[in-house]
């Protein structure tokens, strides 16, 4: 079974992820038995059929996708993806930080695509706690991109308040 | 100046540890060099033309006496003994070898110095006014807001993978000499007409291949909020700026898509969700640093000094030296020095390390231990007494350092160019120095008077060549250098991006056309006139002329004269 990082140890990961490969449509895609992580599109189009499943709901928002677009729909989320489609791509942090500290998801932000190492720390600043790391790294080396800094100077969704406002004078 | 407590310090002791883990990786096999690259440039890590080159980071220009004293030392030990200083008051390293750029990070961090974001696309070096704090017109010391800025901008989490680059710069004065309108955001420092303090927000200027000037996206901000505004500002860039073509990728094309009304309402609309929050700036956090940038012990002394007047009218060479390094004070009896890195010769902006060990025992004894990197790739000492300005200039002299040359054509902004950077297109420190060789006889020089001129190797733009008066850029065709020359830019309030004059010359015809520009000047001027004000007042035309006159254009250097010059 593929691995992540969750709550900074690894674990067995069940989800699988759906892309739409080319000919493929959200409307007609066949959802796997199992629990998925939908592209948006097919969560849109499909929601009172996936709802119907009764199953735990994933949906995954690409770099360019808006957090607006599910931010009234959170409810139904165990998890969310935000993918980095090259790690110097740098809008789902924004993606992620939106979907904490804006409108308040409580459920497990996942990192995928290209996660490396020296990612994680900034990611998790910025709310995402769970972390699908290339497949073709060391994932247990990488566990320590989460502890890089013991401080940092800004708010951001792992220490609301920035370092100003901690300082002992 | 400020001045690291243990936090500052744990955290750049932390990225020596990250970054050294980081090339460990790299040469161990297990991060490649594509993977590598975004982590060392964010590290001010290059790969060169002939290997590394590593960018220094001087926050705002600011510089102790040990520190600089430490770079002479690193110069010495990890490079050939000479340090360059650029137009982003930063110190490039250009002959540091890979494996030890660890070391180096080691040894700077135990000044409080590092490289951290001198590159990328993250947000870069805060510059500022080097007479931040003496400037006789400053309303307010910007490096407080400049320290603020560093420490919100330094490993900011969601702003370290943005489109591209992205530049601020922070003016506290009347006249604008940290050229902000050509930074992806410039800061004006206000105040509103209840006495508070804020900013004037610009935003999308930028030189490089599209050169703009940024326009005001907000005109008083208070001081509170300037850090919950500038994340908005960050974060729509960040989410919308353009991502499919670099050239277009900086914020300058998304305010220029959407208008800076509309860019505006969109930050408007997102800070309206950060605004009042946590990173509200507190008043308690901006005294503690600005009590960092407290005014130095100066002592009481009489506006003028007889010693110094006395020294100005018997002594030539030191007057014409004070003339034009000699500024303005706050403080009566003192004045700030530029200290000259544009003598003929040397590559503008290069600082060997006995010269830095020369700037730093100045520091040291005349100017209360403290030095500033100007844009224009000088050092300035902030704070010298009239009475100590003749001896200043004798020690800089002995130094090389006194060329009674700053504002004049010979003070010349410019890039490594082709020589070094693996971004050029053309060489442009030995362009600099064929017009410098043409203008060096000194009554001549200062009978020119004010003018600026700046040299790129590259559309980047480095050089600053779109706000000179005379710009001089560098171009690439079909494997030959040839220069492009624009005219009548300017920095300062009135900043103006130059006019391409024409066709682009080979070098060999660079010193002549600029001296075919300057012959126009000086047959028309009336007296008061400064170069730029005559190419206002006639427009281009006597000017394009001039300079093709009897002169072929599109005519490469050809290859024997190439090989002589890399000899």
């Amino acid at each position: 079974m593929p691995k992540i990082i969750k709550n900074e140890s690894i674990v067995d990961d069940s989800w699988l992820l759906l892309k739409l490969t080319d000919g493929e449509s959200a409307e007609s895609v066949a959802l796997p038995n199992a629990s998925v992580l939908l592209p948006l599109a097919v969560w849109q189009v499909r929601k009172a059929e996936i709802v119907a499943r009764g199953r735990e709901i994933g949906v995954w928002l690409e770099s360019g996708e808006s957090p607006e677009a599910i931010a009234d729909e959170l409810d139904h989320f165990t998890v969310i993806g935000v993918n980095f489609p090259k790690f110097t791509d740098g809008r789902s942090y924004s993606t992620a930080r939106l979907l904490r500290e804006r409108y308040g998801y409580r459920g497990e932000i996942r990192a995928l695509g290209d996660v490396l190492q020296d990612q994680l720390f900034f990611m998790k600043r910025c709310g995402i706690d769970a972390y699908a790391v290339r497949a073709d790294k060391d994932i247990e080396k990488a566990l320590a991109g989460l502890h890089t800094f013991s401080e940092t100077y800004q708010a951001a969704v792992d220490q609301p308040q920035p370092l100003f406002r901690r300082r002992v004078a | 100046m400020y001045r690291y407590d243990s936090i500052d310090q744990q955290i750049i002791d932390e990225r020596v540890t990250q970054y050294r883990d980081q090339i460990a990786r790299n040469l161990a096999g297990d991060l490649s060099e594509d993977e590598l690259r975004p982590l060392r440039l964010q590290n001010g890590l290059y790969i060169q033309r002939h290997g590394p080159m590593l960018r220094i980071a001087i926050p705002y220009g600011m510089l102790a006496a040990a520190q600089l004293r430490k770079l002479a030392d690193i110069s010495r030990r990890y490079d050939r003994s000479v340090g360059h200083f650029t137009t982003r008051q930063n110190m490039q390293l250009n002959w540091p070898k890979f494996e030890e750029t660890p070391e180096i990070l080691g040894e700077l961090a135990t000044v409080e110095m590092h490289a951290v974001q001198t590159s990328g696309n993250c947000i870069r070096n805060i510059t500022t006014d080097c007479f931040a704090g003496v400037a006789p017109d400053e309303l307010t010391d910007p490096r407080p807001w400049c320290e603020v800025l560093r420490q919100w901008s330094t490993f900011h989490p969601e702003f370290a993978f943005l489109p591209r680059k992205f530049k601020i710069a922070v003016n506290g004065a009347a006249q604008d000499r940290a050229v902000i309108r050509a930074h992806d955001i410039g800061l004006e420092i206000v105040r509103n007409d209840t006495g508070e303090w804020g900013v004037k927000v610009f935003v999308g200027g930028g030189l490089g291949r599209t050169p703009i000037l940024g326009k005001v996206v907000r005109k008083f901000l208070p001081r509170q909020h300037l850090l919950s505004y500038l994340d908005a500002v960050l974060r729509v860039y960040n989410r919308h700026g353009r991502r499919d073509n670099m050239y277009k990728a900086r914020i300058k094309i998304l305010v220029q898509a959407l208008g800076v009304e509309e860019f505006g309402r969109q930050v408007e609309a997102e800070w309206s969700h950060l605004k009042d929050g946590p990173t509200t700036l507190t008043d308690d956090e901006f005294e503690r640093i600005a009590a960092h940038f407290a005014a130095p012990a100066y002592a009481a002394l009489p506006a003028e000094d007889l010693g110094y007047a006395a020294h100005l009218k018997d002594d030539k060479g030191f007057a014409n030296w004070a003339k034009r390094s000699v500024h303005g004070h706050k403080a009566p009896g003192y004045a700030a020095v530029t200290l000259s890195l544009k003598k003929t010769g040397a590559a503008p902006g290069d600082i060997t390390d006995l010269q830095m060990e020369a700037v730093a025992d100045l520091a040291d004894r005349f100017s209360f231990a403290e030095l500033r990197v100007s844009h224009e790739q000088n050092v300035v000492l902030s704070d010298v007494r009239k009475s100590d300005l003749y001896e200043v200039w004798q020690i800089a002299r002995a130094n090389d350092l006194a060329t009674p040359n700053i504002g004049l054509l010979t003070d010349i902004i410019c890039c490594p160019g082709g020589d070094l950077c693996a971004l050029a297109n053309a060489r442009s420190v030995p362009v600099a120095e064929a017009v410098q060789k043409v203008f060096d006889d000194l009554d001549y020089l200062h009978d020119i008077g004010d003018i600026s001129l700046n040299i790129s190797g590259c559309m980047n733009s480095c050089g600053h060549h779109h706000v000179a008066a005379i710009g001089i850029l560098g171009i690439d065709k079909s494997g030959e250098e040839w220069y492009q020359i624009t005219i009548g830019g300017q920095q300062g309030n009135s900043a103006t991006i130059g006019s391409v004059i024409g066709p682009s010359f080979s070098a060999g015809d660079v010193p002549g056309v600029i001296e075919a520009l300057i012959n126009v000047y000086l047959e028309n001027r009336t007296p008061s006139e400064r170069f730029i004000d005559t190419v206002q007042r006639l427009g281009l035309a006597p000017f394009k002329e001039r300079a093709y006159a009897g002169r072929e254009t599109r005519r490469g250097t050809n290859s024997s004269e190439r090989k002589v010059a890399n000899a």
